[in-house]
């Protein structure tokens, strides 16, 4: 059946046709191209939405302290509510099973200075681990350790357009700037994918900050980071825990929604990768029904042609072709010209793709791109339906008495 | 050569069924040129597709040069087909996309031959209808009478026991009639059986015997003076 003969055979007729083969042709190049470039848009904008999460850590929780709207336990309304170091130890103390780390942040904006140069940023008071929390990348030198807490040293970590600002092209490692009226040495320049204000951050010890304010106990914010393992019911959990505890612990109202705000990063990356999921879910959808379009149309083609070659393959069963020829020679064409434009289109699809990158990025669509593995499923997949399809008229066609189809005009 | 003993043949159209040819008797040696004639509804064509085993009898026995043609399946009809028989249709039937080497050589292509062998008999056998410059011309490039003969050619190439025509000439003027029947008589010569389906007098006496159908029974079989068409050429 597939000797050099018949193939042949074959491309004579293909080539003596061909509007019928480009019509059946498109029909499964744009198909596929089409099927591939959906695809590949849905899989852009799930690329964009997860970029949005990308920059931070996933598994945090950040605690806000709030003021009260509702009084409870012989506490007024109105009361501000105020986080301490007590409240770091306890949360890790009551928590331990569930939590990764922790780590405290006080925000403050002020002037900046290094010799003539000065500007204003904002300085983060934080514990080690907020590095990981906010995914900080050490381009020189180190980030602050347990020993500068310790020691609530003077010390620095700036970001990169921070050094950028000050010191020019100079290094400023090891250099002592001026925060808001204290000194501090420089120990390490970092950079962030966050954007360029996550690079105009300078990291102290909480510590010290707490020093240089009269040496207080608060802190801003607090920081909590579960294990990633407890997934999404676990940071649930957690999260339903130490909000639990800490309205207990500040006399807040169970009921009270303003005492304290809990921002879950799990709860939001899950709304997103279900929004994301879902449009994905309709391109999918649209990319399927456009796979079945290329099926049925190429099925009607491939009626049409067996219609249209009736004639023909009477002519070649009174000259003494079997039904196994005649349906061998339509389905070989089929699934050749299936084949050949099939990969044509994947090939043109998988092209766009690939040149587009962050052109569209403003359209939420990063980087499309589909998996080999789909795009030549879904091919295959228009093949194998091209060659049912062709196979139900041909064997129709083979079975006509040449009688009969000779008779067709 | 063909041997047909009490074959009967009807058509089922809708409740009604029409009995065509009611046992007909018949047979052909070896080298004859037989003409079939009839008006329409007679049955001759019905006869020729049987013989050609482009449709099935009902009832009787039909046996081609010693084999007995019954309840063939497809394939076999066709092998049978390719093997015993050439057709020449009153409208050609060549396929309009393959030049006139590429029609004639279809039937050795579906007898496996080879492709070189092929295109070379498909030659030859051009070469003796007179066309072998039209080797490479399509159906549509050629006149009426040219098809025919590239059609007859077909026919032959696959070196078949019998030829069956039907109306080879029919839809041709009768000057091309004329060609196409002295071409025709000359294969006969070379000794190949030929039977034709007709409903022209003049056509039927250049043949070598006629058998007239009338209501599916046959009327007359006589032997005739056979004319020579090359006369009229």
């Amino acid at each position: 059946m597939f000797s050099r003969d018949n193939w042949k055979e074959i491309f004579e007729t293909i080539q003596k046709n061909k509007l019928r083969t480009f019509l059946s042709g498109f029909t499964v190049a744009l198909g596929i191209l089409i099927f591939v470039v959906l695809f590949g848009f849905g899989n852009g904008l799930k690329n964009t939405f997860s970029k949005f999460f990308e920059d931070d850590a996933q598994n945090i929780i950040t605690l806000f302290p709030g003021q009260t709207s509702k009084p409870y336990k012989g506490y007024k309304s109105g009361r501000r509510i105020e986080f301490d170091n007590s409240d770091l130890e306890d949360i890790k103390t009551n928590f331990p099973i569930f939590l990764e780390y922790i780590t405290p942040r006080i925000s403050r904006n002020g002037l900046v200075k290094y010799k003539n140069e000065s500007n204003n940023y904002s300085t983060r008071a934080v514990a080690p681990s907020h590095q990981i929390a906010e995914k900080t990348i050490i381009m020189k030198g180190r980030y602050l350790n347990t020993r500068d807490i310790k020691e609530k040293s003077k010390t620095a970590v700036i970001g990169r357009l921070v050094e950028k600002d000050l010191f020019g092209a100079k290094n400023a490692m090891g250099k002592y700037i001026d925060i808001s009226g204290s000194a501090f040495k420089v120990i390490g320049v970092y950079q962030d994918e966050g954007g360029d204000d996550e690079e105009r951050r300078i990291y102290i010890p909480y510590t010290t900050r707490q020093l240089i304010e009269k040496n207080t106990d608060k802190v801003d914010q607090i920081i909590v980071a579960f294990r990633p393992e407890l997934g999404y019911a676990g940071a649930l959990a957690l999260d339903k825990g130490i909000t639990e505890f800490i309205k207990n612990k500040k006399f807040i109202n169970p009921n009270d929604q303003n005492g304290l705000y809990v921002r879950n990063v799990a709860e939001g990356l899950k709304n997103t990768q279900q929004m994301a999921f879902v449009l994905q879910m309709i391109v999918g959808f649209v990319a399927i029904g456009t796979i079945i379009a290329g099926i049925i149309g190429i099925s009607n083609i491939m009626v049409f042609v067996v219609k249209e070659r009736t004639k023909e393959l009477g002519i070649r069963k009174a000259l003494g072709a079997t039904p196994k020829a005649v349906i061998g020679t339509i389905l070989l064409e089929s699934v050749f010209i299936t084949t050949v434009f099939g990969f044509i289109g994947m090939i043109i699809g998988i092209a766009i793709l690939n040149s587009m990158g962050d052109k569209l990025k403003d359209r939420f669509i990063t980087d499309p791109y589909i998996d080999m593995p789909i795009a030549i499923g879904a091919t295959v997949l228009l093949i194998i339906f091209g060659a049912i399809a062709g196979y139900i008229p041909a064997k129709r066609a083979a079975r006509i008495k040449p009688i009969v189809a000779l008779r067709d005009e | 050569m063909i041997e047909i003993k009490d074959l009967h043949k009807s058509y089922k159209m809708g409740s009604n069924s029409l009995h065509v040819l009611k046992g007909i008797n018949f047979s052909v040696k070896e080298g004859e040129l037989v003409a079939i004639m009839g008006s329409s509804g007679s049955g001759k064509s019905t006869l020729l597709n049987i013989l050609g085993m482009l449709d099935e009898l009902d009832e009787g026995s039909y046996d081609l040069d010693g084999v007995p043609i019954k309840n063939l399946n497809e394939t076999k009809a066709a092998q049978y087909r390719n093997k015993f028989l050439g057709f020449v249709f009153q409208s050609f039937n060549l396929i309009n996309y393959k030049s006139a080497m590429e029609n004639v050589a279809l039937p050795l292509y579906y007898q496996k031959v080879g492709r070189k062998e092929r295109q070379e008999k498909a030659l030859k056998y051009l070469e003796q209808v007179g066309l072998k410059e039209w080797a490479t011309h399509l159906p549509n490039e050629l006149s009426g009478g040219q098809k025919q003969r590239v059609a007859i050619a077909r026919a032959m190439a696959a070196e078949p026991k019998v030829l069956l025509a039907d109306e080879p000439t029919g839809a041709l003027d009768s000057k091309t009639s004329y060609e196409v029947m002295d071409l025709i008589q000359k294969i006969n010569d070379q000794g190949n059986t030929i039977l034709l389906v007709t409903h022209e007098p003049d056509i039927a006496d250049m043949c070598k015997r006629i058998v007239h159908l009338k209501d599916g029974v046959i009327i007359e079989d006589k032997k005739v003076e056979q004319v020579r068409a090359s006369q009229y050429v």
